[in-house]
């Protein structure tokens, strides 16, 4: 090979061209994005992990670290338009930046391994490296500089900050390092949240039909459908409460519990549902009537707390702390409601 | 939005503290501002202990036990007696985070 000292440090060596990418973003990626929103796509969409040229990128541009998460590599590369960097992207497992940082894959490690196995020093001739802010829960900055001689700098929380970011001399605003969670990026979560809880609903249905149809002489269909209707319609309502009506009313729904949130919403719902006429029957029984507003908003409120999952703002002591206080509850919840079922079917029996 | 009040296990010595600004850089709720040289918590509530200012404070003047969020992997942590993980890398994705 007869490379000179100058070619060894330019783009065109380094990079072969399945490793240039742009800013444009097909029409079949944008399906796959909206894939990733709805279901288990997002658990392969992956980019191959090393260092990309977004633009004609040279030995005094910027370069920006990325998880292998398609999705993610997308956002910033969309945003980049018209400017040339060098993009090195980390092996997340095809997780975001935050959670990957979170579990340790978006790494001090894994980011020095990727600089040596790059070889970024003969790439660029500068020593600094941008991070997006959030990566900072995984990098210590003083290690990589150590390890590899360059400077980490974190940048914008979010990839459309980045050419202000970089027009004011790398020097962030208050807006631009607060991670904000308004209500367009806490509806595109929730199919998220429906789906896995739909899962189990065919789970409860077969139980509610089970319970209703369960006669002395066996079980009958038609009082199983009529009897069972109403609970499989508020068991409906209660997913959409803690599952939807939650995440997007979020900051609109009274204190900072989300279980109380959730049950809030819930209260309302099966309150509101509870007069519809398909509903209403459940009026024709005490007991009935205390299990729809026992279980169905506790069940909403249970719902609504596994969406502290996905927000950009709840702590691990808070959540704990939710569990602590709302499991026993819940169980108790799930214990009365059993103890009140079983009261009714004896009352429906003529045994009490 | 804030999470709980009085729950966040952050603690700062201002001691410590050489008024790098790491600790404002990495933040993402903005819990620290710059005051005489030296980094001041101005609301400890808005902390989500994701543990991004204590890894990168070089000087130990920050500590915070951090950690996941989230329910479903607290409730698998409770369950199986480990810490809380989430499930955002096994195959079946039921999880709902990330």
């Amino acid at each position: 090979m007869n490379v000179t000292a100058d070619m060894s440090i330019s783009a065109d060596r380094s990079i072969s061209a399945d490793r240039r990418v742009s800013a444009d973003i097909s029409r079949s990626e944008r399906w796959e994005h909206f894939k990733c929103r709805v279901g288990n796509f997002r658990g392969k969409y992956l980019v191959a992990p090393g260092l990309y040229a977004f633009g004609q990128p040279g030995v005094n541009d910027d370069v920006l670290v990325s998880a292998n998460y398609k999705l993610s590599f997308d956002a910033l590369r969309s945003e980049l338009g018209g400017r040339n960097f060098w993009i090195l992207v980390l092996d997340t497992k095809g997780i975001n930046v935050w959670c990957a940082a979170g579990k340790g894959t978006f790494g001090t490690g894994e980011l020095i391994r990727r600089i040596m196995a790059a070889r970024l020093d003969t790439v660029v001739r500068h020593r600094r490296i941008m991070l997006p802010q959030l990566g900072a829960v995984g990098v210590s900055a003083s290690e990589v500089r150590k390890a590899t001689g360059f400077k980490v700098m974190f940048g914008p929380v979010l990839a459309r900050d980045i050419p202000a970011y970089l027009e004011a001399g790398y020097k962030k605003t208050n807006e631009m390092s607060t991670v904000r969670f308004p209500m367009k990026d806490r509806l595109v979560l929730t199919p998220m949240e429906i789906n896995p809880v739909m899962k189990k609903y065919p789970w409860f249905a077969v139980g509610t039909l089970l319970l209703f149809g369960l006669e002395r002489s066996g079980i009958i269909f038609s009082d199983a459908w009529e009897g069972g209707l109403p609970f499989l319609i508020l068991g409906l309502v209660s997913i959409i409460a803690g599952a939807f009506i939650t995440p997007v009313l979020l900051p609109f729904i009274p204190f900072r519990s989300f279980a109380l949130k959730g049950w809030i919403a819930g209260m309302v719902a099966v309150f509101l549902a509870s007069l519809l006429p398909a509903v209403a029957d459940v009026r024709s029984s005490l007991s009935l009537l205390a299990v729809t507003f026992i279980l169905f908003p506790a069940l909403s409120s249970y719902i609504a707390l596994q969406f502290t999952g996905s927000t950009t703002f709840t702590g691990m002591s808070g959540v704990r702390k939710e569990l602590k206080i709302g499991v026993p509850i819940y169980i108790g919840t799930v214990a009365v409601s059993a103890l009140l079922l079983i009261v009714f079917k004896l009352g429906e029996w003529g045994v009490v | 939005m804030k999470y709980l009040a009085n729950v966040a296990t952050l603690e700062y010595e201002i001691e410590k503290c050489t008024g790098c600004r790491r600790c404002v850089e990495v933040c993402p709720q903005q819990v620290f501002i710059m005051e005489d040289k030296r980094a001041r918590v101005v609301d400890r509530d808005r902390c989500m202990e994701c543990g991004a200012c204590a890894l990168n404070c070089d000087f130990g003047a920050l500590r915070v036990n951090s950690g996941v969020g989230c329910a479903a992997a607290i409730i698998t942590g409770m369950l199986t007696g480990g810490e809380p993980t989430c499930g955002c890398d096994s195959d079946d994705s039921s999880s709902s985070c990330c």
